[in-house]
């Protein structure tokens, strides 16, 4: 799966956590652009990314998580 | 069915291709909201669809919309780990059992604090119950291979820490308590051996779920059987240890909507929502094959034959339901006469005709028999759950009669008596000797009904029925019954107050509340206890009469004058010199808008609510009564 399919495919799931149609994704993008990127939607997230992808993280892959960017990176290496 | 059918709730219709949409059509009107959102959270819903809408209810009742006709219910939720996750997909499962739920969590971790503080937000906000969602963790199990004595103390501990819990919550809250069973870790330490050792977290858990069953059934909480759920679904998949580390979640998030989905069976058993009555398809849904077509010969229900076997546990299960008290109906496309020759002629058969209360073979749409039925059996339409193998009759079903509940079968009938039993349509949180006697009530009534048909002059009907009505004060016997029927009367109830079992208790000790309950037979059987009544004193020589419930079974049969009478006997005993009646209207309640006014009440006040207050002075004479008055009080003399 290319970057461009994972942004696609986690912008979808994002717009369902968080109620918002238009939310857009950029790489820099952080929990403080997205309103209600609270810790708990942050799980209700994470729940939802493995669903999608239909794949696991663990708790360091998710705590060391920065930005958007880097989460999409460690979709891309977990699904190739 | 499998795991993933108990996980996905197989026995609900799937949800619809654009449920998105739907969900989002909620915000844009605010037409039947209610019944929109109740048709939406009946479909098999995963975990994602629910949480969202559950945010779009609890949004929609933030900005002041009305959820009619879902009916208010506070539940208080506390417990170890991340609850809040749980609370929009309760909140959506909870409109799919016919509520607007309203949860009010306690901080993290902070249970205790919650339940002993009498103005922490959970005992603030009044909840009408509190879910004790404690796991092993919560409960600080400690194992002790080999110790029994530090075994026997873990499991104390536990107990008393729960028993801490539901005092200082009933206390500081006056909520019944839904305590939880234990889902056993499947970390093993010995093997096989675990289940045997004393101490080990195994045997720990086995004895701790046995005492919390036993504590509950002592009592008025409730218990959600969270080790048996857990078990159903398997406990390597229900404990998740990576969302516990990454999220404290107690438990794995795929199986949030079959937990919700069992603890608001809980809450619409404790309202009284739980279905009554189980209306079966005979074509291919109690047999193989069609009796018209293949003849008694020709169907399949034998022992020995493997789709014949899946049929007869269909039955078993129908006759099973009908022991605990569900009452049994039959809905089939067929000559009357062919339809009921399995059930008489077929030595196969476990079902006989005298199990079905009521039998309708014909030819007209399942929608027009399925209200023929509830009429028959003076039952409501979503007491009613229909079984048939044929997916145009469930969607046809669905469609017309949306309050009754249709399983969803797959083709292979091996399936069907473990769907029905999953869906859990006849949660119960009690089960007396009335419950257990109740299928053959409803046949006796049923049979009342069309002995009343037949009898031209009314007077002559209820002379010929020789009832008999025994009257009583509340006491240790009947509690839990009257508790049962002033939480689900909904129809023949003049206020709607609802009480818990322990505020019965108050009112049965209150010297100055009159309680009553009455039980009438007749030659058909005995109804059980179909009345109950509750006068407080509200100034000098005046009673006002709380709660004034009926069963309506009984309607039409001058139970109402009897029970007036009774009222008026023990109020003239008290030194009370006049009567008040309230009437408060629900939704449902219409029946009985003119009840006080039958009864020769005069009417005092009327409320722009539509609440009406009446008066009766008790020396009023009522004429003669159409059933013979039997009393049963130990303390009272009466003259």
């Amino acid at each position: 799966m290319d970057q461009a399919q994972i942004y696609s495919k986690l912008s979808t799931v994002f717009r369902e956590v968080f109620d918002e149609d238009d939310l857009g994704l950029e790489p820099e993008t952080t929990a403080d652009d997205v309103d209600g990127w609270d810790s708990l939607s942050h799980i209700r997230l994470v729940l939802a990314v493995s669903k999608a992808f239909g794949i696991k993280f663990s708790a360091s892959e998710i705590g060391n998580l920065k930005n958007v960017g880097e989460f999409v990176e460690l979709i891309g290496k977990k699904t190739t | 069915m499998s795991v993933e059918q108990y996980r996905e709730l197989s026995w609900l219709p799937r949800p619809p291709e654009d449920f998105s949409s739907h969900c989002k059509g909620l915000a844009t009107s605010d037409l039947d909201l209610g019944k929109r959102i109740r048709f939406l959270a009946t479909h098999a819903l995963n975990e994602q669809q629910l949480s969202r809408l559950g945010r779009t209810i609890i949004s929609a009742r933030k900005q002041g919309h009305s959820l009619q006709p879902l009916a208010p219910f506070r539940l208080g939720l506390i417990g170890n780990g991340t609850l809040d996750l749980i609370v929009p997909v309760l909140t959506a499962t909870a409109a799919r059992h016919g509520f607007s739920l309203e949860c009010i969590t306690g901080a993290y971790d902070q249970f205790l604090q919650d339940a002993l503080h009498p103005d922490s937000a959970l005992n603030r906000a009044r909840p009408d119950a509190v879910l004790v969602a404690l796991d092993h963790r919560g409960l600080a199990l400690q194992p002790t291979p080999g110790d029994e004595q530090a075994a026997v103390q873990s499991v104390n501990a536990a107990i008393d820490l729960l028993g801490s819990i539901r005092s200082a919550i009933s206390q500081n809250s006056g909520a019944v308590c839904i305590l939880q069973t234990i889902a056993a870790p499947p970390e093993g330490l010995f093997g096989s051996f675990d289940r045997a050792l004393t101490g080990t977290a195994r045997n720990i858990v086995d004895q701790l779920n046995g005492r919390i069953s036993q504590s509950v059934l002592q009592s008025s909480d409730l218990l959600l059987d969270v080790a048996g759920i857990a078990e159903t679904v398997g406990l390597a998949d229900w404990h998740s240890p990576a969302q516990w580390n990454l999220a404290k979640l107690p438990f794995s998030d795929t199986f949030v909507p079959l937990y919700a989905e069992h603890v608001c069976r809980i809450i619409g058993a404790m309202r009284g929502k739980s279905r009554r009555c189980l209306i079966l398809d005979l074509d291919n849904t109690v047999w193989g094959g069609v009796i018209g077509d293949d003849g008694l010969e020709g169907i399949q229900i034998a022992q020995g034959d493997a789709t014949g076997e899946a049929f007869l546990s269909v039955q078993q299960l129908a006759l099973a339901l009908r022991a605990r008290g569900i009452v049994l109906a039959v809905s089939s496309k067929n000559n009357d006469e062919v339809a009921r020759r399995p059930f008489r002629e077929h030595p196969d058969m476990l079902l006989k005709e005298d199990h079905i209360a009521v039998f309708q073979a014909n030819w007209d749409d399942k929608a027009t028999n399925i209200r023929a039925i509830a009429k028959e059996l003076a039952l409501g339409l979503e007491s009613m759950v229909f079984l048939d193998d044929n997916p145009v009759e469930r969607g046809l079903v669905r469609r017309e009669i949306p309050e009754v509940a249709v399983p969803e079968l797959d083709s292979d009938p091996a399936g069907y008596s473990r769907t029905l039993a999953a869906g859990g349509y006849f949660e119960a949180i009690s089960f007396s000797e009335e419950d257990r006697c109740r299928a053959g009530m409803y046949q006796a009534n049923a049979r009342r009904l069309s002995l009343q048909g037949q009898t031209s002059d009314l007077q002559s009907y209820l002379r010929s029925l020789e009832m008999r009505i025994i009257f009583g004060s509340f006491d240790r016997t009947t509690r839990s019954r009257v508790t049962q029927l002033i939480n689900k009367s909904n129809q023949f109830n003049l206020t709607t107050n609802r009480y818990t079992e322990t505020q019965v208790e108050q009112a049965e000790l209150d010297p100055g509340v009159m309680t009553l309950h009455a039980r009438l037979l007749d030659k058909f059987g005995d109804n059980g206890i179909i009345c109950v009544v509750v006068c407080r004193p509200s100034r000098p020589q005046w009673w006002t009469i709380d709660t004034w419930l009926m069963s309506c079974r009984v309607l039409g049969r001058g139970v109402e004058k009897t029970v007036l009478a009774e009222i008026l006997l023990l109020a003239r005993a008290a030194g009370i010199s006049n009567l008040e009646g309230v009437f408060i209207p629900t939704e449902r309640n219409e029946m009985v808008r003119e009840h006080y006014n039958k009864l020769g009440f005069t009417l005092i006040s009327e409320e722009t609510d539509g609440s009406t207050r009446w008066q009766l002075g008790v020396d009023v004479e009522l004429g003669e009564l159409p059933m013979t008055v039997e009393r049963d009080y130990p303390h009272l003399e009466l003259a």
